[in-house]
C-alpha cells in the first residue's frame, strides 16, 4: 500500500506526538512483502493446556467451602404452581439454602423487547423440565436428596404442542404469562417487489411444503455456573457461556445489582454452538444462592438438563411457491413459515426476520414475500443453533431450486450461477452486499466432486446434489439498541517484547484467541507465542457483545487492528528516531523491527518496544469498532440481517441409499466456502469441516423433540437416544477455502464458523433424490421416512404414472 | 473384589426420613495413576471419574454425560480404554490407571499425539479431546505401526465430537502414528 507523504511524517522529533490514526504507512511485514503470518496455519492459542488437561473448564473450578446447586424441574408441560413447601428440605443436613421463583421474580430476555421469562418459574411452569426450584447443599448428593424433599403442588394445565393449534387457541389458553397477544410470540410479513405480478410471468412455479424437525446444540460440555459473593459485595459468576457481557446486563438487572459489583468469567469452554448465547436458570440461581449462604455455589447440569434447557434449532412449517423464467432466473418467491418457539421468546424475534431475511441472496430473486409467524407452545424453548434462523429456509430454497432445475432441464449448478447476485449489490431486500465468492464456490465444488460425470453416470441408489447459501459476518446492530461500539480492544507491549490483548470475546472453541493474535502478530511483527490473549472476563477485558451471529472475527478483528496499528505506528516512530530515518522505512517483523532500505540494520522487538516505552510511557492502545449504517433497507426490521459484510458457500454431498431399507449413506461432502481473507488456514477448515458435519447430522439423525403421548417429555434426552454422528457415521469431508476479501473485514476477513452449515442438509436432500428418485422434504431423512417414500415411488412407477428412476441405470438391468 | 462392588451398591449415601444425613461408606483405595501410587479413601460409590476429579483434582478427565454415552472421561485401566464415569473406583483398586495428565510423561513436553493435534488444529473446544487422546493412545500402542483412517474411525467410534466433524482428529492421529513408527508397515487398509 503506497505511503501517503503528507499525512506521514519523515521524522518524527522527540516529543513529538504520534499520529496514531494516520493512513496506513505499512504494516508488519517481511522485507519480501509477504504477510508475517496471516494466512498460514497455527497452532492454536491454548490449545496445548487443553490437550494436556491442564486447562480448567468451569466445571473444573473448586472454591474453598464451595456448595454445590440443583435444580428442582417441574414434571408437567403446563401447571399452575399453587405452592412450595422447601421446610423439609431445609430441615436436612447439609443443606444451606432453597430459591424459589419468588426470590428472583423480575422478567428477562435476551432480546429487550420480549423480556418472557424468570430464573425459576413464579406463576407457571411451561414444560416439562422448567425449573421452579433450586437447592444448595453441601455436595451433589445431598443436593439431589433435598430436590425430593421439595414439596410443590401444582394445578395441571392443559399443554399445547402444537404450533398452529397454539395459535388459534391464544385467546383461551394462553401459555407464557408475559405474552403480549395469545400464543404469538412475533408474526413478521414483508414483502419486497411486486410479487403477484412477477409470479404471474413466471414459465414455472415450484410449490412445496417442508418441515425442519428441531435439533439441539449438543456441546460435549454441559452447562456449568459457579458463583462466588465476596466479602466485599462484589459477585462472581464463572459460567459455561458465550455471552459474558449479556449475562452481566441479566444478573445485575434479576439479581438487583448494580452491573459495577457483578463480575462474569468466561473459562475454557467445551463447546456451544448457540447454546450457550443467553442467560440460564443456573447462572441466577448460582448467584443467588452464593449471596444468601456466603458461600461459594457451583451447578453442573446432567446431560438430561442440557436437553430440556434447550434453546436449540426452531421446528419449521414452510410453504414455499417459487416463480422461474424458463432461463432458470428466480422471479418470484412466496414462503409462508410456522416456528414453533416452545416455552420463551429467547432470540425468537430475531429468528423470525432471520426466517424470511437471510433466504434470498447468494440468489438475485426479484421478488419476494414471507410471512412467518413464531408461536408459544409447552415444550422447551427453542433458540439460535448455528446458522440462526437461516438453515431452515435454506433447505426449502435449495430444494425448491432442485425441483425447478429438473423441470427445466437445467443442470442444477448452472441453474444456481444463472442466478448469481454478483458482488457490490444491493438485494431486493436492501442489503449491501459486498464481496461475493460465491461462482467461485459453485466452480471448486463443482471440480473437487466430479460432478458432470457422476451426475450423468452414477447408477440407481448413487447420486450427487448441491446447494448454495450465504451467511452474515455479524449484525449489523446490537441486540439492545445503542451507539456504542460493537467490539473493543486493549493491547498493551511492554520491554519483554511480549503483546497483551485484553478482548471481551468470547473463544468457545472457534478459534477467536488465536484470530486475535493472529492480527497482532502480523501488524507487531510478533511470533504467535509472544503474544498472549486475555479474554471474556468482564472485570478485566472491554466490552465486548460476545460469540454469537458470527460477529467476533470481523468486529473483534477490526477492534484488535486499530489498536495493534496504533501501537505499531508508536514504535516505528521511537525506531525511527533513533535510526533518523522516516518511519516509513521501519517493518517489523519476525521479531524484529528492520530498515528496509537496509535490511543488515536491525534490532529486536524487545529493544524496540523499549525504545517505544522510553518516549511514550506504557504502551497501552484500544481500539474498537462499530458497524456501517448504511448496510440495510428502509422498512420496519430492516435492519435484521443486515450485515457489514456476508460469507457464500457452496457444497456438492455424495449418497449412497439403500432402497431395501432407506438407509442413506452419505460417503462425501465437499464444501466451498467464501471467508474472505483467510487469517489462519487450519483454523478456517476446521469451521468448515465441523459446520458440514453438524448440518450432515441434522440432515440424517437429529431431532429433539417431545412426546405429546407422554406429557410433553422429551424424545430421547441422552447422547445415546438423541443421536449425533461417530467417526464412523461421518462422511469424508474436503474442505475448499475461497477467498474473496471484503473492505469492512480486518485484512478482508469474513466470517466461516456457521455459513458453511445451511447447505449440507439441502445437498444431500438433493443428492437423495439423484439417487433414488424421491424427494425428503420433511427432515431428518431416516430410514422409514426414505424408505416410505422409496414404496411410495415405486407404487407410482407400478401404476404407470412415473417412468423407473435411473432405469437404464440400474445394476443388472 | 466382586462383593466390594456390592457393598458400594447398597450403601449409597442417603438422607434418612428424619433428615439426618448418613454418612457414605468410605472405602481405602490403593491406585497406581499415571506411574505414581496413590491411597485414597474415597466414598464407596464414588465413580473412578469421581475419584480423579474431586479426590485427586486431576480434572483432565471429563464428564460430558456421566452415563457412558460420549466418551469424555476415557482413561486407560491396565492400558485399555475405560470410561471413568462407568468404573466403579473400587473396581480400579490395585489397577494402573493412565489419564491425559500423564500422557506426556517420557516424552519432550508433549506426547506425538498432542504435538499433532497441536499441528492440525484437531481440538477446537478440546472437552472431547483427553477422552480421544486416550483412546487413540492405546489404538497406537496397540498397532505399533502407521494407523489407517479406517483403523482410527473404529477405535474412536465411542468418543463423540461436537466441533471437528472428525476431520482433523484423523488426519493428526495417522500423523502421529508415522512419526511414532517411522519405516514400519503401513496398515494394509486404508479408508
Amino acid at each position: 500500500m503506497p505511503d501517503d507523504p503528507k499525512k506521514t511524517p519523515d521524522v518524527v522529533a522527540p516529543g513529538v506526538d504520534v499520529d496514531l490514526d494516520a493512513p496506513q504507512v505499512r504494516r508488519g511485514q517481511k522485507l519480501d512483502g509477504a504477510p508475517n503470518v496471516v494466512g498460514r496455519s497455527h497452532r492454536k492459542v491454548g490449545a496445548m493446556e487443553r490437550m494436556q488437561g491442564l486447562a480448567r473448564y468451569t466445571d473444573d473450578l473448586k472454591l474453598p467451602g464451595m456448595l454445590h446447586a440443583k435444580l428442582k424441574r417441574s414434571p408437567h408441560a403446563h401447571a399452575r404452581i399453587v405452592g412450595i413447601d422447601a421446610s423439609k428440605a431445609l430441615a436436612m443436613d447439609g443443606v444451606f439454602a432453597v430459591v424459589t421463583g419468588r426470590d428472583m421474580p423480575e422478567p428477562y430476555g435476551i432480546i429487550p423487547w420480549t423480556k418472557d421469562e424468570t430464573a425459576l418459574c413464579v406463576e407457571k411452569a411451561l414444560f416439562v423440565g422448567d425449573p421452579v426450584a433450586a437447592v444448595a447443599a453441601v455436595d451433589e448428593d445431598t443436593a439431589i436428596a433435598a430436590l425430593d424433599a421439595i414439596e410443590v403442588e401444582y394445578e395441571v394445565l392443559e399443554p399445547i404442542f402444537d404450533p398452529e393449534e397454539a395459535i388459534a387457541r391464544g385467546d383461551e389458553n394462553k401459555i407464557n404469562p408475559f405474552a403480549k397477544r395469545g400464543n404469538v410470540t412475533k408474526h413478521v410479513h414483508l414483502e419486497f417487489g411486486d410479487v403477484d405480478a412477477k409470479m404471474a410471468e413466471a414459465d414455472l412455479v415450484v410449490e412445496g411444503s417442508y418441515y425442519f424437525e428441531g435439533t439441539t446444540h449438543a456441546a460435549i460440555e454441559p452447562h456449568c455456573a459457579l458463583a462466588h459473593y465476596g466479602a466485599d459485595g462484589i459477585l462472581t459468576v464463572w459460567s459455561a457461556t458465550q455471552v459474558t457481557h449479556y449475562l452481566h446486563r441479566e444478573l445485575a438487572r434479576v439479581l438487583g445489582l448494580p452491573a459495577n459489583r457483578i463480575r462474569v468469567i468466561q473459562p475454557p469452554l467445551g463447546g456451544a454452538f448457540g447454546g450457550k448465547s443467553e442467560p440460564f436458570d443456573l447462572e441466577f440461581c448460582v448467584a443467588k444462592l452464593a449471596m444468601i449462604t456466603r458461600r461459594p455455589v457451583k451447578l453442573l447440569y446432567t446431560r438430561e438438563e442440557v436437553f430440556y434447557s434447550h434453546r436449540g434449532r426452531h421446528p419449521m412449517k414452510m410453504r414455499y411457491r417459487t416463480g422461474f423464467s424458463k432461463d432458470g432466473r428466480i422471479l418470484a418467491l412466496d414462503a409462508r413459515t410456522v416456528l414453533d418457539g416452545g416455552a420463551y421468546s429467547s432470540f425468537g424475534l430475531v429468528t423470525t426476520y432471520y426466517s424470511g431475511q437471510l433466504v434470498c441472496a447468494p440468489y438475485a430473486v426479484e421478488s419476494y414475500r414471507f410471512d412467518s409467524t413464531r408461536a408459544y407452545t409447552n415444550k422447551p424453548a427453542c433458540g439460535p443453533k448455528r446458522g440462526h434462523g437461516s438453515v431452515q429456509p435454506r433447505f426449502a430454497m435449495e430444494v425448491q431450486l432442485d425441483k425447478a432445475a429438473e423441470a427445466l432441464g437445467i443442470d442444477p449448478i448452472e441453474l444456481r450461477r444463472r442466478n448469481h447476485m454478483g458482488e457490490n449489490c444491493v438485494t431486493v431486500n436492501g442489503f449491501r452486499v459486498g464481496s461475493n465468492g460465491f461462482l467461485e464456490c459453485l466452480e471448486a465444488v463443482e471440480k473437487a466432486s466430479d460432478w458432470k460425470r457422476k451426475k450423468a453416470e452414477l447408477p440407481y441408489g448413487r447420486g450427487v446434489g448441491v446447494a448454495g447459501s450465504t451467511y452474515i459476518s455479524g449484525t449489523n446492530y446490537p441486540i439492545y439498541p445503542n451507539e456504542m461500539p460493537q467490539a473493543a480492544v486493549q493491547i498493551c507491549l511492554d520491554r519483554s517484547g511480549r503483546a497483551r490483548v485484553f478482548s471481551g470475546a468470547n473463544d468457545i472453541g472457534q478459534g477467536s484467541d488465536t484470530m486475535l493474535a493472529v492480527l497482532v502478530a502480523e501488524e507487531l511483527g510478533l511470533e504467535l507465542p509472544d503474544v498472549r490473549v486475555l479474554s471474556a472476563d468482564t472485570d478485566l477485558c472491554p466490552v465486548d457483545l460476545g460469540a454469537y451471529s458470527s460477529r467476533v472475527t470481523l468486529m473483534v478483528g477490526n477492534a484488535c487492528l486499530q489498536a495493534a496499528r496504533r501501537l505499531r505506528r508508536k514504535v516505528q516512530a521511537s525506531v525511527a528516531r533513533r535510526w533518523e530515518i522516516p518511519p516509513r522505512r521501519v517493518t517489523l517483523a519476525g521479531g524484529e523491527a528492520l530498515d528496509l532500505e537496509d535490511p543488515e540494520r536491525r534490532i529486536s522487538l524487545a529493544e524496540a518496544f523499549a525504545w517505544a516505552e522510553e518516549d511514550h510511557g506504557l504502551l497501552g492502545e484500544v481500539g474498537s469498532y462499530n458497524t456501517p449504517k448504511d448496510r440495510h433497507g428502509d422498512y420496519r426490521g430492516g435492519t435484521i440481517g443486515a450485515s457489514p459484510a456476508y460469507s457464500f458457500t457452496a457444497h456438492v454431498a455424495e449418497v449412497e441409499v439403500d432402497p431395501e431399507t432407506g438407509i442413506v449413506t452419505v460417503t462425501d461432502i465437499w464444501a466451498a466456502h467464501d471467508c474472505g481473507t483467510c487469517l489462519s488456514r487450519r483454523v478456517v477448515e476446521g469451521q468448515i469441516e465441523g459446520s458440514v458435519y453438524m448440518g450432515f447430522a441434522e440432515a440424517i439423525m437429529e431431532q429433539h423433540r417431545v412426546d405429546p403421548d407422554h406429557g410433553g417429555v422429551h424424545a430421547g434426552p441422552s447422547l445415546l437416544d438423541y443421536r449425533i454422528p461417530t467417526s464412523l457415521d461421518t462422511p469424508a469431508i474436503e474442505a475448499i477455502v475461497v477467498e474473496a476479501p471484503d473492505p469492512n473485514g480486518p485484512y478482508g476477513a469474513k466470517e466461516a464458523g456457521e455459513g458453511p452449515l445451511h447447505p449440507s442438509i439441502p445437498a444431500i436432500a438433493n443428492a437423495i433424490y439423484d439417487a433414488v428418485g424421491v424427494r425428503m422434504d420433511e427432515m431428518p431423512f431416516s430410514p422409514p421416512r426414505v424408505l416410505a417414500a422409496i414404496e411410495a415411488r415405486r407404487a407410482r412407477e407400478a401404476a404407470g404414472e412415473l417412468a423407473p428412476w435411473k432405469a437404464d441405470r440400474r445394476r443388472g438391468g | 473384589m466382586t462383593t466390594r462392588i456390592e457393598d458400594a451398591r447398597a450403601r449409597l449415601p442417603v438422607v434418612s426420613e428424619d433428615g439426618t444425613r448418613r454418612p457414605p461408606q468410605f472405602v481405602s483405595l490403593r491406585l497406581r495413576i499415571n506411574g505414581r501410587d496413590h491411597c485414597v479413601a474415597a466414598p464407596a460409590h464414588f465413580t473412578l471419574l469421581e475419584v480423579l476429579r474431586e479426590i485427586l483434582d486431576l480434572t483432565g478427565s471429563k464428564q460430558g454425560c456421566d452415563k457412558g454415552d460420549c466418551g469424555a472421561c476415557t482413561v486407560q485401566v491396565d492400558g485399555v480404554p475405560r470410561l471413568a464415569c462407568l468404573t466403579l473406583a473400587v473396581a480400579a483398586d490395585g489397577r494402573d490407571v493412565r489419564t491425559v495428565e500423564g500422557l506426556a510423561d517420557g516424552f519432550d513436553g508433549a506426547h506425538p499425539l498432542q504435538d499433532a493435534f497441536d499441528r492440525y488444529d484437531a481440538a477446537q473446544c478440546g472437552f472431547c479431546t483427553p477422552g480421544i487422546l486416550m483412546a487413540a493412545e492405546a489404538l497406537l500402542r496397540r498397532a505399533g505401526r502407521p494407523v489407517s483412517r479406517a483403523e482410527v474411525r473404529e477405535a474412536l467410534a465411542g468418543n463423540l465430537c461436537r466441533c471437528t466433524g472428525y476431520t482433523k482428529i484423523l488426519d493428526a492421529v495417522v500423523d502421529a502414528s508415522e512419526r511414532m513408527f517411522p519405516g514400519e508397515n503401513p496398515a494394509a487398509a486404508e479408508g
